[in-house]
C-alpha cells in the first residue's frame, strides 16, 4: 500500500440506518479496530422508518440516530459530504470526490437504495418529487404549500405512507396504483379491497389499475396525468413511491458481481465477490432478493460484524412480516399472505360493518401456520407471528385464532414458545436471551428492557414480552409484589378502588379496615392524594393534616434551611403589570429571594413558616390564587404568545392555556402534572416535554401525552390530531382521570404509559373509542374536581384552626435562630453551614 | 448548640423528672407534630392517636435534623416501622425512632428524646435525659460536640 494514505481497519461507505447499526454493533464487539465512516450526504444516520412523523412536527434532530459527537465518543472517525468515487480492490483503497484516499482492511458497502421513478414522459418537472430523505420532505413541504391537490404514484406500503404525509400537509390526496389493489405484496385482493374502502372513507381517493402514460400541463391544476385507459387526473404535485432500486453504481463500476436486475451479490456472510468487501442493507442482493425493510438490514449488519470478529452468525434470509398503522388503520401481513404454497388452505373472517378482515394460511399436512393477512384489527398479529416463526402446532380449531374472542383468551402462552423464539425482532432478542437476563439477576420488566433492549424499538412486542417475563418470574417463585408499603398489602390503584368503592374518606378508617401499624411517609401521602382525587376535600382538614408531606401541610415548598418558597398561580404565564408590582412589593416587604421558574411563574423564596399566612393574605387581596407548586397535582400550563401577537401563530394558545389551567387547577394526581400549549408547529411552549402537550394546527389542535423533562426526559406521544376544542378538552379530561385512577404512587404519566399493557394504542382505544365504557365516569370525575375547587390558601387563612399551624413554636413567638441569610447579587440567600458557624459563634460570644 | 445544654442537664443528676407545661392539648394536632422552645432547645412534639388502641401517645424529640442540618423534624410524617413509631425527616426522608431517637437509615445519627405527658389538658415536658435512652443521648453528645 502506498504511504501517505490514512490506514483504517474498517471503512464503511454510507451512513443510513443499516450502516449506522453496523458501526454500533462492531464497536460493541470490538473496541480496538479503527473505523472510518464515509457519508456521502451532509447529515448522519436518521430514522427513516418514522420519516412521516416529520409532518406531525418532528424535526431532523428528533429523527437523528447519531451525531458526530456520539461517534467521537465511540472512537469512530466520520467524514460527511465524502462521496466515494473510486474503489481500488487490489490496493484496498477508496478515493472520495475531493481526491483524498483512504486504505482499508475490510470495506463495507452500505449505500442503500434510491426511489424508482417510472420512465413516464414529464416526470422531471418541478413538482414531481420522491419520498425518501429529509431533503425530499423539505421539498414536499415547500411544494405542498403552493398546491391544493397531491397525488402519490404507487399504492404499496411506502406509497400509502407518503399519501398520509400529503394528507397531513393538508392536500386533497390521491393514490394511483398500477396493480388492481393496494399493498399487493403484503395483502390478498380481499384485504386490499377493505383497505381501499377504509382509506377512501378517510378522504384519500384511490385509483387502481391505472398506468400513467404522460404527465402534461393541467387545465385546473398544475399537471394532468393521462392514463393508458384514456382517463386522466388533474393534480398540483406528484410524489413517486413506486419501489426502490439498490444503489449499486459504485460496485458496478469497480467490478463487484451485480445481480441481473441490480443489487450487489452477497453470500451468507454478506461478502461480495471480493473477499475484503461486504455489502449490507438495501444495496445487497442475497439469493436474488433485495430486502427493503430495516430489520433484515440489521440482520445483515450483525452477520457482517460476526464474520469480521470471527464468530459464526450468518444471514439466512429474513421474515418480511409487517405490522403497521396507516392513517390510523391497522394492517398486518405474515409470511405467505397469498397462499401461494401448494396445498395451502385458508380460513377467513370478515366483518364489513367494522371494516375488519382476517385471514390465516395453513399447511394442513404439517398442521402449521404459514401466512396471515390482517386489516382493520391487528391484535392477533403477535400470536399469529409466533405460530408462524416457531412452527408451533395449530390448535384443534385454527379458526379460533382469528374469530372474535368469545371470552376465552386465545393468546399464546409464553410457555408454548421455544427458547429460540424471537420476542423482539427490532433488537433480535429471543426468549432464551430473556431467560438468561433473568438468571443473571434482572427481576423486573424494566430491568429486562434495559439489559436486553427488548421492546425498546417499535414496541410492538411489549405485551408478549411482559407475558414471557411474568411467566418466567413466576416459575422462579418470584412474586411480583406491588404492595405500596409494609402497612398495606395493596398497590396504589387497589387502594384507590377500595377507597372509592367503600367510600372511605379518612386514613384512620382505611388503615383500620385494610392495613396495619401506624402507616408511614409512603402510604399516608398516597392516601391523602387518593382522598383528594376522589373527594377534593380541603387538604388541611384535621383528619388529613398528618397525612401530608410538609409541602402540602404548609401549602408551600420547603427549602434546605426549613424556610418555604411561595408560588402564586399565573395561568399560562400571563401577568399584568399591577400583579408584578404586588409580587415585588410582597417580596421586598418580607425580604424574599425572587426567581422566574421554568413554568412561567415567579417563585418567592425564604419565607418563614410564621410569615406564610400574612404573605398569602396580601397576595390573595391582589387577586392571586395558590399555584399548587407544592402539590402532586397540576402545576402549570406553559404557553407561547400565540396568534394574538405572533406572526406565525395559527391559534390563540394563551386563551386556551389559561382556560385549561383554570380547568384543571386543584386536581391532585399520583405525581405532578405539567402541560403546555403551543400556537403553531414551531412549538415555543415546549409542549412535547409535558404530560399533556397541545399544539395548534390550522384545523384545530394536536394532542400529545405522557412527555416529561427531568431526570429521564421523554418526548410526548402524538395522541390525536386536528381536534376541535371541545373534543380536545374531553380527551384531556378522560386522560387525566384515567391516569389519576390507575397510576402507581409517584408515577409520572411517562412511566405510567410505558408500563400500561397495550401502550399508546390501548390508551387511545380507552379514551377515543371508549373501549372500557368508562368515559362518562372519567369525565364526571373531572367535573366533580372542577366543581369543588377552592384556593387552599384562601381557606387556610380564613380558618383560625388552620392558621394556628403556621408558627415556629407553640409556646413562643420567636423564629428559628438557625435561619440566617446573607446577601448575594442584590438579594438574600440562605447562609452556608460555614457562614452560620461564624455568625452563631459571634452571637454566642456576645 | 445542643451539647452544652445536654451537659447541663446531665449535671443536674436528678432521677426524678421535672415537668414543665409547654402548651395545651388544643395546640397539638392528632397524628402530626408541633415544635416547642424549651430552655433554648427546639423540641418536636408528636401526638400519635390511634383508633385501634383507643389510646394517645405523646413523643418529644429534638427538632434538629442532623443530616439536613435544619430545625424541621416537627414537620415530618409520623408512622411505624414494624412496631416502632418513627418520624420521617421532611428534608431527606430518613426515619428516626420516636422511642430511642436513633436514625434507622444512618444509625450513627441519633436525636435526643424527651419525656412528654398530658396532665388534664396541659402538655408537659421533662428536660432530663430519659432513662431508657441514656445510651442514645450520649451517642448524640458525641456526634454533636
Amino acid at each position: 500500500m502506498s504511504t501517505g494514505i490514512i490506514q483504517n481497519d474498517i471503512i464503511v461507505i454510507g451512513n443510513g440506518m443499516v450502516g449506522h447499526h453496523f458501526v454500533e454493533q462492531l464497536r460493541n464487539q470490538n473496541s480496538a479496530l479503527s473505523i472510518l465512516v464515509l457519508c456521502g450526504e451532509s447529515s448522519l444516520a436518521y430514522d427513516r422508518v418514522h420519516l412521516s412523523e416529520f409532518f406531525q412536527g418532528k424535526t431532523a434532530e428528533d429523527l437523528a440516530l447519531t451525531s458526530e459527537t456520539h461517534y467521537k465518543s465511540l472512537n469512530i472517525q466520520v467524514e460527511v459530504n465524502a462521496w466515494v468515487t473510486e474503489i481500488n480492490k487490489a490496493e484496498q483503497t477508496v478515493t472520495i470526490k475531493d481526491g483524498r484516499q483512504y486504505a482499508y482492511q475490510k470495506l463495507i458497502l452500505a449505500t442503500g437504495s434510491f426511489p424508482f421513478v417510472p420512465p413516464i414522459p414529464g416526470n422531471h418537472q418541478a413538482h414531481c418529487l420522491v419520498y425518501r430523505t429529509i431533503e425530499d420532505l423539505h421539498a414536499i413541504k415547500a411544494s405542498a404549500a403552493v398546491s391544493k391537490i397531491g397525488t402519490v404514484v404507487g399504492g404499496g406500503l411506502l406509497g400509502l405512507e407518503a399519501a398520509n404525509a400529503l394528507k397531513e400537509a393538508g392536500l386533497d390526496t390521491h393514490v394511483v396504483e398500477f396493480a388492481p389493489q393496494l399493498m399487493a405484496v403484503q395483502l390478498d385482493p380481499a384485504g386490499g379491497a377493505i383497505l381501499q374502502d377504509k382509506i377512501t372513507k378517510l378522504g384519500v381517493q384511490v385509483h387502481c389499475q391505472k398506468a400513467t402514460q404522460v404527465i402534461e400541463q393541467g387545465q385546473q391544476c398544475r399537471y394532468r396525468m393521462v392514463f393508458a385507459d384514456g382517463s386522466h387526473l388533474e393534480t398540483d404535485m406528484i410524489l413517486f413511491s413506486a419501489g426502490i432500486r439498490p444503489s449499486d453504481a459504485l460496485a458496478r463500476e469497480f467490478d463487484l458481481q451485480i445481480g441481473e436486475r441490480g443489487g450487489i451479490v452477497i453470500d451468507d456472510h454478506c461478502l461480495t465477490s471480493d473477499p475484503n468487501i461486504y455489502a449490507i442493507g438495501e444495496c445487497a442482493l442475497w439469493q436474488n432478493r433485495i430486502f427493503g425493510l430495516v430489520a433484515p438490514g440489521y440482520a445483515m449488519a450483525r452477520a457482517t460484524v460476526s464474520h469480521i470478529v470471527g464468530a459464526n452468525e450468518r444471514f439466512t434470509g429474513a421474515d418480511m412480516s409487517t405490522k403497521l398503522k396507516l392513517m390510523g388503520l391497522e394492517v398486518g401481513s405474515i409470511g405467505d399472505a397469498h397462499a401461494a404454497t401448494s396445498g395451502a388452505q385458508v380460513y377467513t373472517y370478515e366483518n364489513q360493518p367494522k371494516g375488519i378482515y382476517k385471514k390465516i394460511v395453513i399447511e394442513p399436512s404439517q398442521n402449521k401456520l404459514i401466512g396471515a393477512v390482517l386489516v382493520g384489527d391487528t391484535s392477533d398479529y403477535d400470536t399469529l407471528l409466533q405460530y408462524a416463526l416457531n412452527g408451533i402446532d395449530l390448535p384443534e380449531y385454527p379458526e379460533s385464532l382469528i374469530l372474535p374472542s368469545t371470552g376465552e383468551a386465545k393468546q399464546l402462552g409464553a410457555d408454548a414458545l421455544p427458547t429460540a423464539a424471537t420476542i423482539c425482532s427490532c433488537h433480535n432478542v429471543s426468549k432464551g436471551d430473556i431467560i438468561e437476563a433473568i438468571d443473571s439477576g434482572s427481576n423486573s420488566l424494566g430491568d429486562i428492557k434495559t439489559c436486553t433492549k427488548a421492546s425498546t424499538g417499535c414496541g410492538g412486542c411489549a405485551a408478549l414480552l411482559k407475558n414471557v417475563v411474568d411467566a418466567e418470574l413466576s416459575k422462579r417463585g418470584v412474586e411480583v409484589k406491588s404492595d405500596i408499603c409494609e402497612h398495606f398489602a395493596y398497590s396504589r390503584q387497589q387502594l384507590f378502588h377500595l377507597a372509592q368503592v367503600e367510600r372511605i374518606e379518612d386514613f384512620e378508617t382505611l388503615l383500620h379496615t385494610h392495613g396495619k401499624g401506624l402507616g408511614c411517609d409512603i402510604c399516608k401521602p398516597a392516601a391523602a392524594s387518593i382522598f383528594a382525587s376522589l373527594y377534593n376535600d380541603f387538604v388541611l382538614k384535621e383528619q388529613h393534616v398528618g397525612l401530608q408531606d410538609t409541602n402540602d401541610t404548609f401549602l408551600a415548598n420547603m427549602q434546605k434551611d426549613g424556610t418555604y418558597s411561595v408560588v402564586p398561580r399565573v395561568p399560562a404565564g400571563e401577568i399584568t403589570p399591577e400583579q408584578l408590582i404586588v409580587l415585588g412589593t410582597v417580596a421586598k416587604r418580607y425580604n424574599l429571594y425572587t426567581k422566574v421558574t421554568g413554568g412561567q411563574r415567579i417563585d418567592l423564596f425564604g419565607a418563614t413558616v410564621q410569615d406564610l399566612p400574612d404573605i398569602w393574605g396580601l397576595l390573595i387581596d391582589a387577586g392571586f390564587e395558590t399555584g399548587h407548586a407544592y402539590a402532586k397535582g397540576l402545576r402549570t400550563v406553559k404557553s407561547c404568545v400565540g396568534s394574538t401577537w405572533c406572526r406565525y401563530g395559527v391559534q390563540d394558545s394563551v386563551t386556551a392555556a389559561i382556560d385549561i389551567e383554570n380547568r384543571y387547577k386543584g386536581l391532585r394526581s399520583p405525581h405532578k402534572l405539567k402541560m403546555g400549549v403551543s400556537g403553531c408547529t414551531r412549538e415555543c411552549a415546549e409542549a412535547q416535554s409535558k404530560d399533556v402537550g397541545i399544539i395548534a394546527t390550522e384545523k384545530g389542535w394536536n394532542l400529545y401525552v405522557c412527555g416529561n423533562g427531568g431526570m429521564k426526559p421523554r418526548h410526548a406521544d402524538l395522541f390525536a390530531t386536528d381536534l376541535d376544542y371541545p373534543t380536545l378538552i374531553a380527551y384531556v379530561d378522560r386522560f387525566l382521570a384515567f391516569y389519576v385512577k390507575t397510576a402507581d404512587r409517584l408515577q409520572r404519566t411517562s412511566v405510567w404509559l410505558d408500563n400500561l399493557e397495550g401502550g399508546l394504542e390501548y390508551l387511545q382505544d380507552v379514551i377515543i373509542n371508549d373501549a372500557l365504557g368508562i368515559n362518562d365516569a372519567l369525565e364526571s370525575h373531572i367535573q366533580t374536581v372542577i366543581n369543588t375547587y377552592q384556593c387552599e390558601w384562601k381557606t387556610a387563612i380564613e380558618s383560625p384552626d388552620s392558621r394556628k399551624r403556621f408558627r415556629q413554636f407553640v409556646n413562643s413567638d420567636a423564629g428559628d435562630s438557625r435561619q440566617l441569610f446573607v446577601e448575594e447579587r442584590g438579594q438574600m440567600r440562605p447562609a452556608t453551614e460555614q457562614e452560620k458557624a461564624e455568625r452563631i459563634d459571634i452571637v454566642e460570644a456576645l | 448548640m445542643q451539647a452544652p445544654a445536654l451537659t447541663q442537664n446531665t449535671l443536674r443528676n436528678e432521677d426524678t423528672f421535672e415537668w414543665q407545661n409547654v402548651c395545651t392539648l388544643s395546640d397539638l394536632i392528632p397524628n402530626s407534630g408541633v415544635c416547642a422552645l424549651v430552655e433554648g432547645l427546639q423540641i418536636a412534639i408528636f401526638w400519635v392517636a390511634s383508633k385501634e388502641q383507643q389510646a394517645c401517645s405523646l413523643y418529644g424529640i429534638s427538632n434538629f435534623d442532623p443530616i439536613g442540618k435544619a430545625n424541621v423534624i416537627c414537620r415530618g410524617i409520623i408512622g411505624s416501622i414494624g412496631d416502632e413509631p418513627v418520624v420521617a425527616s421532611p428534608l431527606y426522608k430518613q426515619h428516626f425512632s420516636l422511642i430511642t431517637g436513633q436514625c434507622i437509615e444512618a444509625p450513627e445519627h441519633s436525636l435526643r428524646i424527651f419525656a412528654v405527658r398530658l396532665v388534664n389538658t396541659n402538655v408537659q415536658i421533662s428536660m432530663l435525659p430519659m432513662p431508657m435512652s441514656v445510651t442514645s443521648v450520649s451517642a448524640n453528645e458525641q456526634t454533636t460536640s
